[in-house]
C-alpha cells in the first residue's frame, strides 16, 4: 500500500489552528523532539505538524480533513512505545492524545470505569484502589498512556493469573480514518454481535482508528499481596522450576525471573541496593487474596516446590516497604540496562511458557557466537521474554550487522517454539519484517485486508504492522 | 560480639485511620508488621555479627501477639528473642517503655551494643532509644547512617547524621546506637529459616521477672506523659519553584542537593 500523501501545507495548518486553537497546533522548531522518536527504536522522523486534541469531535474533525486531503496521521500517548509504532515515518501530522486525560465514570454497578485515551496507567490503578477496586494489566510502564496500552494490547507482570490488557477492555469509542465514529462493545460482558471490531482495534498500534474512550472492566481488589524472591545458584535451574510451579496449580500473579547482572544494573541505576543480589538467578513471584492466611497457604506449597528444585532460599516479601525494595528495582530493569549501554535494541518475543528455558538457553548461545552483549528478563510465568542486544563499545557497522543476524535468529528459535515475535511491545516499525518472515503470506495477507478495511486510503499510522 | 536489637510491631499500613470522634487510632482490622525503622537496625546487628561473630537477639515489648515480629527476626536471623508482655506494661509512654525495655535488657544478660531503629512509625517520637541508654547508664549515638568500624568489641565508630553536619564519633562498648533509614537494605525473612524457628522459643517475661518490681514504674501508671488527643497531621506537600537562567538554577540546585546530602562538596 505504498501511497503518495499530500504534503501539509499553510492551509492545513490553518485549519488544524480552527478546530484545536493556535495553542495546541505546534510547526517547525516549535516541535518538541521527543515528537519524532519513541523510546527505543532507533527510529527518527519528525512530523510536519503536531496537534494536541482535546476531545472526541477534535479528533474527529481532523481525521475527516486529513481523509478528504490525503494527509497521513500518526496517534500519539506519552511515546514509551519500544518499536517506533508512534513515530511519524511518513510525516504529516502528529495526533497527541496526551491532554485527553479525565477519568469519566467508575460505574460501581457494572464494575466498569471510562477513561480518556491519555489517562496514565498509574492514574488508573490509583484510582480504582481507592475505592476497593483493581485494574489488573500491570505493565512496568507506569507512566504510559490507556491508549497506548490498548492500542499494544499491553501484558505485564499480572498475565499470568489475570491475562493482558485484551481481557480488561468492554467497550470502545473509536474515530475512523475517515472522520466517522463507532461505538464497539460496551458496558456488557457477553457480544456475541458479529465480529469483535473491539478486538481488532486492540494491539492495532493505531492503524485502523483513533480510541477516544474506553471502558475498562474492574475486579475488586485483592486485600493482600506477597512477593517472593527466590534465588537459585543458575538462570536454568531458575527457569526450569517455572513449570513446576504451573502445574502445582497454585496460580501466582506473576512469575518473573531476573539474571543477577541485570539487578546490578538497576542497583547503579537507582542508587539503592536491592535485599538480596547475591545469587545468579532468582525468580520472583506474587501471590494475592483476600487473607494473609489464604495467601500463605498458597505461597508455602510454591515455596515448598522451590526448595525440592534447588532454590538456594525462599525470601518473603510481605509489607510494603519490602514490595517496594523489590518492585521498584524490577520496574526499572529496561531503564537500567539502557543505561549500561551506549545503544540497545530489544527482542520481546513470547514462546509457549514450557519451552522459556530452551529460548533462554539459545540466547546465551548466540550472545557466546555472536560476540554480543545480551541481556534478558522477562514473564517466566507467561512466556514472554524481554531480551535485549547490546552495542556497548561496538563499531555501528558490526553493530548493524551482528543486531541483524541475532534478530533473525531469535525469531526463528521463538517460531520454531511454537512462539510470536511480540508478546506485549507490538510490531509497529521495527519488527516487521519479522512478522512477515514468520507470519507466512497467508497471514499477512489477512492482517492487510484488514487494514484495507477500515483505511483504505492508508492515512492512518502508515509503514506500521503489516504495510 | 553480643547484640541486642529493640523492634516493635506496629500497624500494617501508614494510612492509619483515627477515630475523629475518640481520637484513638482505629487498629481493628488493620495488619500488623514490624517497625520499618527496625529493619535497618536488625539488618546492621546481622551485618556486624557477620564480620565480628557473636550472637543477635532481639527484645519487644506488646501484647502476647507480638511474638509475631520476635519470629520475624528469627526468620531474618536473629539467634534469641524475648517479648516483655504483662497486662501491667499495658498504656506505657517513652519513658516506662524504655524503662521496660531497660529492665528487659538488663535480664538477657551482658552485651556490647544496642541497637534500635530511629523511630517507630506508629509514635514518631525517636526517644525511647536514648532513654533505654540513659536507664541502662550507657553512652548512645542517634542518627548512625553509617558505620565505619568495629574493633575488638571494643570501641565502635559511627558516622552521625546531624541536619546541618556530620560527625564521626568512637564509642567505647556497651553503648547504644539508633540507625538511620537507609543504613543498609534490610534483608527479607527467609522461609528456609521460617522452617528452622517453627518452633524455636519466644521468651516471655512479665512484671514478675524483672529487677524492679514496683508496678507504678510501668504502663500507664509509669508513665508522665498524658496524651490529650491524637489526630492526623495535616499532609505537607511542599513544592518549590525556582526561576532564572540556566546558570544560576544550576548552581541553586547543586547548592540545594549539597545541603540535602545527595551529593559531597
Amino acid at each position: 500500500m505504498s501511497i503518495s500523501y499530500k504534503k501539509v501545507d499553510v492551509k492545513d495548518i490553518e485549519f488544524l489552528k480552527s478546530v484545536c486553537s493556535s495553542e495546541r497546533v505546534f510547526v517547525g522548531t516549535a516541535i518538541h523532539e521527543d515528537y519524532s522518536h519513541d523510546e527505543l527504536a532507533g527510529i527518527r522522523r519528525f512530523p510536519d505538524v503536531v496537534v494536541e486534541v482535546t476531545s472526541k469531535d477534535e479528533v474527529a474533525a481532523i481525521m475527516k480533513y486529513a481523509w478528504d486531503h490525503n494527509i497521513p496521521v500518526t496517534p500519539r500517548g506519552q511515546g514509551t512505545g519500544l518499536v517506533g509504532a508512534a513515530v511519524p515515518v511518513r510525516g504529516g501530522i502528529l495526533m497527541s492524545l496526551v491532554r485527553m486525560n479525565k477519568i469519566l465514570e467508575l460505574d460501581e454497578d457494572n464494575l466498569t470505569l471510562t477513561v480518556e485515551p491519555g489517562v496514565l496507567l498509574m492514574e488508573i490503578s490509583k484510582y480504582v484502589e481507592a475505592h476497593d477496586l483493581f485494574y489488573p494489566p500491570d505493565p512496568g510502564e507506569k507512566s504510559a498512556t490507556i491508549g497506548g496500552n490498548i492500542n499494544t494490547n499491553a501484558g505485564g507482570m499480572r498475565a499470568v493469573k489475570y491475562g493482558v490488557t485484551r481481557d480488561y477492555v468492554r467497550g470502545l469509542d473509536v474515530v475512523l480514518p475517515d472522520g466517522k465514529s463507532v461505538r464497539m462493545g460496551g458496558k456488557i460482558v457477553k457480544d456475541s454481535s458479529g465480529y469483535s471490531l473491539k478486538d481488532l482495534i486492540i494491539g492495532s498500534e493505531g492503524t485502523l482508528g483513533i480510541v477516544t474512550s474506553a471502558i475498562l472492566r474492574l475486579l475488586p481488589l485483592p486485600k493482600v499481596a506477597i512477593s517472593l524472591l527466590i534465588p537459585f545458584s543458575t538462570l536454568e535451574e531458575a527457569i526450569e522450576t517455572v513449570p513446576k510451579i504451573i502445574k502445582s496449580k497454585n496460580i501466582p500473579t506473576a512469575i518473573e525471573y531476573m539474571e543477577r547482572r541485570v539487578i546490578l544494573n538497576a542497583e547503579d541505576y537507582l542508587g539503592k541496593r536491592f535485599p538480596d543480589a547475591t545469587s545468579d538467578a532468582y525468580l520472583l513471584l506474587t501471590f494475592d487474596g483476600n487473607t494473609r492466611e489464604d495467601v500463605e497457604k498458597q505461597y508455602e506449597k510454591v515455596a515448598h516446590i522451590c526448595l525440592e528444585a534447588g532454590a538456594l532460599d525462599v525470601f518473603i516479601s510481605d509489607t510494603q516497604e519490602r514490595q517496594e525494595s523489590i518492585w521498584s528495582a524490577r520496574s526499572a530493569f529496561l531503564e537500567a540496562i539502557k543505561a549500561s549501554t551506549t545503544e540497545m535494541d530489544e527482542c520481546d518475543v513470547v514462546v509457549p511458557r514450557k519451552n522459556v528455558a530452551e529460548f533462554i538457553r539459545f540466547t546465551r548461545k548466540i550472545e557466546k557466537e555472536m560476540e554480543i552483549r545480551i541481556a534478558t528478563f522477562g514473564h517466566a510465568g507467561d512466556g514472554n521474554l524481554h531480551v535485549y542486544l547490546l552495542k556497548d563499545e561496538m563499531a555501528d557497522e558490526t553493530y548493524r550487522k551482528k543486531l541483524a543476524m541475532a534478530f533473525d535468529a531469535l525469531y526463528k528459535k521463538g517460531k520454531s517454539l511454537g512462539g510470536h515475535v511480540s508478546g506485549e511491545h507490538g510490531i509497529g516499525y521495527a519488527k516487521r519484517e519479522y512478522l512477515k518472515k514468520t507470519a507466512g503470506e497467508t497471514y499477512m495477507g489477512l492482517l492487510l485486508r484488514v487494514k484495507n478495511a477500515f483505511d483504505p486510503k492508508n492515512i492512518l499510522n502508515p509503514d506500521k504492522i503489516c504495510c | 560480639m553480643n547484640i541486642i536489637v529493640c523492634i516493635k510491631q506496629v500497624p500494617g499500613t501508614s494510612e492509619v485511620e483515627i477515630d475523629e470522634k475518640t481520637g484513638v487510632l482505629k487498629r481493628s482490622g488493620v495488619d500488623s508488621k514490624m517497625n520499618p525503622y527496625d529493619l535497618y537496625a536488625l539488618e546492621t546487628a546481622l551485618r556486624i555479627r557477620e564480620k565480628e561473630g557473636g550472637t543477635v537477639k532481639v527484645i519487644s515489648m506488646g501484647p502476647p501477639q507480638a511474638e509475631q515480629v520476635i519470629r520475624e527476626a528469627y526468620m531474618m536471623g536473629a539467634d534469641d528473642g524475648v517479648l516483655l508482655t504483662d497486662q501491667k506494661f499495658a498504656g506505657a509512654d517513652v519513658l516506662a517503655t524504655a524503662y521496660t525495655l531497660s529492665q528487659g535488657i538488663k535480664k538477657m544478660g551482658d552485651f556490647h551494643l544496642l541497637i534500635c531503629g530511629k523511630m517507630t512509625t506508629d509514635g514518631d517520637t525517636a526517644q525511647v532509644g536514648p532513654e533505654v541508654a540513659e536507664f541502662l547508664n550507657i553512652p548512645h549515638v542517634s542518627n548512625v547512617r553509617k558505620i565505619l568500624s568495629v574493633y575488638d568489641e571494643e570501641v565502635i565508630t559511627v558516622e552521625m547524621d546531624m541536619s546541618e553536619t556530620v560527625e564521626i564519633q568512637e564509642v567505647l562498648f556497651p553503648c547504644l546506637i539508633t540507625v538511620e533509614k537507609d543504613i543498609y537494605t534490610p534483608r527479607l525473612p527467609s522461609f528456609k529459616l521460617k522452617l528452622r524457628t517453627m518452633d524455636k522459643k519466644v521468651h516471655r517475661f512479665g512484671l514478675k521477672d524483672l529487677e524492679d518490681q514496683n508496678r507504678y514504674h510501668y504502663g500507664l501508671n509509669g508513665s508522665p506523659t498524658q496524651v490529650l488527643k491524637v489526630f492526623p497531621p495535616p499532609k505537607k506537600d511542599v513544592n518549590e519553584v525556582w526561576r532564572g537562567s540556566g546558570d544560576e538554577l544550576g548552581k541553586r540546585l547543586a547548592e540545594k542537593l549539597k545541603e540535602l546530602k545527595f551529593i559531597q562538596e
